[in-house]
């Protein structure tokens, strides 16, 4: 009995430590999202980007985090007061759900013991990430219908109807993963690319997967749910001080989420050719899989600053009429590939 | 009319299959914003950093003093007449004895005021001056929320006696000299 106290005890404590770690880097390495795509903004447009809070601008998402905070809190006299107080949280809530089911690394030795790197090694964890990124169109949903602000409305509308439009697309190139690994694992998704990554087999399925997690965060081109141009803010219109926050933070914490799954699934995880995950105690594996995180963020940066924006209807042809019919292609053609190789 | 070469006639023509697939007009563009990633920015950070102004930049007038310190201006009106903006008004007076360390000649300005809301930096008073009296120089004119602050009267034209307040205008000088 005591040794079964015992071993949960630790168990809760190696789990509850984890968590917060992992609570406190994705925190960290959204709010730095924010300043590096500001950075990256001004590099790609020839400016110099926010300079002046400390050296570089270091401190500038502090800055703006005490900004946030200071504002006035504001709502609207003829909002559903409660689900509006609530989709902003439940927005980031689903954002930070969804870095569990991550296999951040193989096993870090720290102080004598072994950590896992992983949360939860849920067998359906591929599941798992798309089930947390479709119920993130409900923080969008909810808050832009609360506000009620036509404005707001049209921006929850599209990214409602976009998002369900691009997970048809996104879980059908997935299925090809799936094909390919035979598990809905993530860890043995990645285990199965430590000799060659998914992208070599995956090329077209890599296309898609990255045209739809752009469209899944709501980013240019695809960034139908805000369109500043045309629906002042879209959903978050009418939102301000932390509760605005949480919006635009829950969305650069689903971007670092998206490049990381990216990563994993076409890009080897924490493998890198001539680099073993085990070196540093274990702690080289998250240090790769950060970096090609951090590369894919770049990436779709880069995309943002360089594509202008899809008109609505476009955005719907380019998802129902190819990106579907390209998804089954290239399922249609793995398991052609599976049955033909003998894989 | 015809301004440029660049003129495209617009064909409203089908795509062909590489123009639909988008994909290669993505990876053109993607390469020309990754060119400006590396370029050096032409940023000039303001308050920390000045662009260097030209030598003839006409900004805030400067009425000069000479080597003794003795103020130019004489009072004669050309500058008042030269301004096409009518910008300047001065009143005259004559200088009394015990004045001559302050005032170079007979007469001089005992109220020099310029509208600067009215100049327009032309530089014409400067060109009009007979004495050498006035300059423009490359300070810039601060703000201010008043209008009445802009009408600018000895105190702010009027350069200092000590050798640290005197303003340079040699740039000018051999500009005008040469000109």
């Amino acid at each position: 009995m005591t040794a079964l106290l015992l071993f949960s005890l630790g168990f809760i404590i190696e789990k509850a430590t984890l968590i917060l770690v992992l609570f406190l880097v994705t925190l960290g390495v959204a709010a730095y999202a924010t300043y590096g795509e500001r950075k990256i903004a001004a590099f790609f447009q020839d400016r110099l980007g926010p300079s002046n809070a400390g050296p570089w601008g270091l401190l500038q998402p502090i800055a703006d985090g005490v900004k946030m905070f200071t504002k006035e809190d504001f709502i609207p006299n003829q909002s559903e007061r409660w689900i509006y107080i609530l989709a902003p949280g439940a927005f980031i809530f689903v954002a930070l759900m969804a870095s569990a089911v991550i296999p951040w690394g193989t096993t870090l030795t720290l102080g004598g013991l072994n950590w896992n790197l992983q949360v939860a090694d849920v067998n359906i964890g591929i599941l798992y990430v798309v089930g947390l990124a479709s119920l993130g169109v409900y923080g969008i949903m909810l808050g832009g219908w609360s506000s009620n602000n036509k404005f707001s409305l049209y921006g929850a509308i599209r990214a409602s109807s976009q998002m369900i439009s691009y997970e048809l697309a996104m879980g059908l190139s997935l299925i090809a993963i799936v094909m390919l690994s035979g598990s809905l694992s993530l860890r043995t998704i990645i285990e199965q690319q430590s000799d060659v990554w998914n992208i070599v087999y995956q090329p077209l399925g890599f296309i898609l997967f990255l045209t739809c997690s752009l469209a899944e965060c709501n980013r240019a081109p695809f960034d139908m749910a805000e369109c500043e141009t045309e629906l002042i803010g879209g959903y978050h219109t009418e939102y301000s001080s932390m509760k605005l926050g949480f919006f635009l933070f829950a969305e650069y914490i689903n971007m670092f989420i998206s490049c990381t799954v990216i990563s994993c699934l076409y890009f080897g995880g924490y493998y890198f050719p001539g680099l073993d995950p085990n070196w540093l105690g274990g702690l080289m594996g998250p240090i790769i899989l950060l970096s090609k995180s951090f590369f894919f963020i770049f990436v779709f940066m880069w995309i943002r600053w360089t594509l202008p924006r899809f008109r609505y209807d476009q955005l719907m042809h380019l998802g129902w009429k190819s990106l579907i019919p390209l998804a089954i292609l290239n399922m249609l053609l793995t398991g052609a590939g599976i049955l033909y190789f003998g894989k | 009319m015809q301004l440029t070469q660049r003129s495209k006639n617009v064909v409203n023509k089908e795509m062909t299959f590489m123009e639909r697939i988008y994909l290669p007009a993505i990876l053109k563009g993607l390469w020309t914003t990754l060119k400006h990633f590396f370029r050096k920015s032409n940023t000039v950070s303001y308050p920390k950093e000045n662009r260097p102004f030209a030598p003839v930049y006409r900004g805030w007038h400067v009425l000069k003093r000479d080597e003794q310190g003795r103020e130019n201006c004489t009072a004669c009106g050309l500058c008042a007449v030269a301004c096409p903006a009518e910008a300047i008004s001065m009143v005259a007076a004559e200088r009394e004895k015990g004045e001559e360390n302050l005032y170079r000649e007979e007469k001089y300005a005992a109220v020099y005021e310029i509208n600067m809301l009215r100049c327009i930096y032309c530089g014409l008073c400067e060109e009009a001056c007979p004495k050498e009296a006035i300059f423009l120089t490359d300070r810039i004119v601060p703000s201010d929320y008043v209008r009445q602050n802009f009408i600018f009267g000895k105190d702010m034209l009027v350069e200092g006696v000590e050798p640290d307040k005197r303003i340079d205008v040699s740039k000018r000088q051999k500009h005008k000299t040469e000109a």
